[in-house]
């Protein structure tokens, strides 16, 4: 079968002409629902992500900073901008769901989670600490937190029943899943995709952070992924690509879902391990990293320099 | 504990025929009529298929929005219908048991019982009752692990009577719920309605001497002969249908222990880490007795039998539980 998408070339960037803007964008979608940050604010928001991602670090066990520094951006977009939640009622019948099939970057999201207000941001203090509900990969348990994830090649599985679900029961709820690259090696993605596909599952986004390393190192030279965007659209799949560090494109990608009327989407998002903090970018040894007081501080010299230039 | 909706009739009021004609069929075949009653009250109530064969057409032509086929993919089953239950739908998960609880074990670990939600793994083939299929399709570690995970409920009935009791006791469970049936038919052993009661052990037959504890149709139909030949020998055996083997019902255990000379367990799975277990497990704690375990050895049959073929050459076999039970009340010497 010939589609429009497969000869829709892989690398095909949202047309972002100006920015998108977010008043209109807020009276579009049900009060009080939509996240509340305008697009100015992102930058700002996603600074902030970052500083406490690294907060986290200097906890006993570490965290994974690489991880959740490239994961950043496509978290703050997410979750002040695209998702439906409302932080004071966490099951709320109409929400968006959100699925961190990539745990490991719990740091990220429990980030974004206080800024929402779900979680204090006093509590981001406690982070892999005895007693915590801020685990090393998130716990159920917490606010905000639709299902536990660690183990990878979970997160799209039980996203598609979600979207699944809200279809057949004739909810407005979508599905989003954030998946590592390294992770699309776990067979099970793929047995997710396929069922998303066929279903033809156009309330479901799978969002790839596409930073190219995983713990040996380059993700092709592990076992390699490419081509990534052929591969979920032969699943039945549409593909966007996008800088996933350009808040603004992200912003445009999800504003305009799904991608193709009765397909699934996956946003491929080009990603720098370790972004924002030169100290990690790029470097394979940031994917889990215990930050000394004074690595603390030569990260957060490096993140603020990199945010002043 | 759920407590069934169906209204015993008193007993002895049953006509056999239409008994027989009812539930003479396999349990799956019983369960699968069930279910689309369950799917006709309920709108909540999903059937989630991997490619098993039958569903599409018995559920999936009759409830279409209610069925969904995930296709040869058990791990994704698992999360699939995880991801039904977190949004207040009721999912039937099918596949056959090894499928459930090896492949697909990560997944039934984090994602149905890791969240507590009320999915329903209804699994064929378990035990040896996939015979000639080979033991890639045996599945006698299935109890092993799957009553390892918290929250799961775990229920093995012994016939497609109980099999119907059983899936309308749990059609309202809050939690995760492991529903083990086998393949072909197998003895009726119920012939009039009872009241089926999750979590407790039905008496099938009274006894004071040795108690036999038996869980899965073979095993419950081998103790019920076992029973009658120990009484020609004026020995009065207990039969307890352990039906469900989590949560155990500890009570009836203890009781066994106490007020018999002790305990065989029956079962179509391994010694190690099923029935027997979980009943050592008890009384090693609480009223230590002895325990004679009666399942299958630590090995792989990797050759073609039926079902109780197999079982008696696993050493699952009313001869096997008479000669236990004879041993325990009177001891060799």
């Amino acid at each position: 079968m010939t589609t429009a998408l497969d000869t829709a070339p892989a690398t095909a960037a949202p047309d972002v002409t100006g920015p998108v803007d977010g008043a209109a964008r807020e009276a579009a979608v049900p009060p009080g629902a939509a996240g509340p940050a305008g697009l100015a604010d992102l930058a700002d928001l996603a600074h902030e992500v970052r500083e406490l991602v690294l907060r986290m670090g200097t906890s006993p066990h570490g965290t994974h900073v690489g991880g959740s520094l490239s994961s950043a951006d496509i978290l703050t977009v997410l979750y002040h901008r695209v998702l439906r939640l409302r932080p004071e009622d966490p099951a709320w019948a109409e929400r968006d769901w959100f699925v961190l099939s990539k745990g490991h970057a719990s740091a990220a999201l429990y980030a974004v989670l206080a800024q929402r207000g779900f979680i204090d941001r006093a509590e981001l203090d406690t982070y892999s600490r005895p007693g915590s509900r801020l685990a090393g990969h998130p716990l159920r348990r917490l606010p905000g937190v639709e299902f536990p994830t660690g183990s990878l090649g979970h997160g799209l599985s039980l996203a598609s029943g979600v979207a699944l679900a809200l279809r057949r029961t004739g909810r407005a709820g979508r599905a989003f899943a954030l998946l590592g690259d390294g992770e699309l090696q776990e067979g099970s993605v793929w047995e997710a995709a396929m069922t998303a596909g066929h279903y033809g599952l156009d309330n479901l986004v799978a969002v790839v952070d596409r930073n190219g390393l995983q713990i040996t190192g380059s993700t092709e030279d592990c076992v390699g992924l490419e081509p990534l965007g052929e591969r979920w659209r032969s699943f039945g799949w549409a593909t966007v690509e996008v800088d996933g560090h350009d808040l603004a494109a992200l912003d445009e990608v999800f504003a305009s879902l799904p991608h193709t009327p009765g397909r699934p989407t996956a946003v491929l998002a080009r990603t720098v391990k370790g972004r924002g903090v030169p100290l990690f970018e790029g470097k394979k040894k940031s994917h889990s990293v215990q930050l000394s007081p004074r690595l603390f501080q030569r990260a957060m010299t490096g993140l603020n320099a990199r945010r002043a230039r | 504990m759920t407590t069934p909706t169906i209204e015993a009739a008193p007993p002895g009021t049953v006509p056999e025929p239409d008994w027989q004609e009812r539930y003479g069929v396999a349990s799956r075949d019983v369960y699968r009529r069930t279910l689309v009653e369950l799917a006709r009250e309920d709108p909540r109530v999903f059937c989630v298929d991997s490619d098993m064969g039958g569903l599409e057409t018995l559920f999936g032509e009759e409830l279409p929005a209610q069925y969904v086929n995930v296709g040869i993919a058990e791990a994704n089953l698992m999360g699939v219908s995880a991801g039904m239950a977190a949004t207040g739908l009721l999912p039937y998960a099918h596949t056959i048991s090894g499928f459930a609880a090896t492949r697909a074990c990560e997944q039934l670990k984090v994602d149905v019982a890791g969240n507590d939600l009320p999915v329903r793994v209804v699994v064929t083939h378990a035990g040896l009752s996939a015979g000639h299929y080979g033991p890639t399709h045996h599945a006698v570690d299935d109890l092993a692990i799957v009553r390892t995970l918290p929250n799961m409920t775990v229920v093995v009935p012994a016939d497609a009577v109980e099999t119907e009791y059983a899936v309308r006791a749990t059609a309202d469970l809050p939690g995760p719920l492991f529903l083990r049936l086998g393949r072909a038919a197998t003895p009726l052993v119920h012939h009039e309605p009872y009241e089926f009661r999750l979590g407790e052990a039905r008496l099938l037959r009274a006894g004071d001497d040795v108690t036999l504890v038996a869980t899965g149709p073979y095993p419950v139909s081998m103790a019920l002969e076992a029973h009658e030949a120990l009484a020609g020998m004026g020995i009065s055996a207990r039969v307890l249908n352990m039906h469900t083997i989590k949560p155990l019902d500890r009570d009836a255990v203890l009781r066994a222990a106490r007020e018999t000379a002790g305990i065989v367990t029956v079962e179509d799975h391994l010694v190690a880490g099923g029935l027997g277990a979980a009943v050592a497990e008890v009384v090693t704690e609480e009223a230590p007795c002895r325990v004679h375990r009666i399942g299958v050895p630590d090995r792989f049959f990797d050759h073609v039998a039926d079902e109780r073929e197999l079982l008696v050459e696993a050493g699952v076999s009313p001869e096997r539980i008479i000669r236990a039970a004879a041993s325990l009340v009177r001891p060799a010497g």
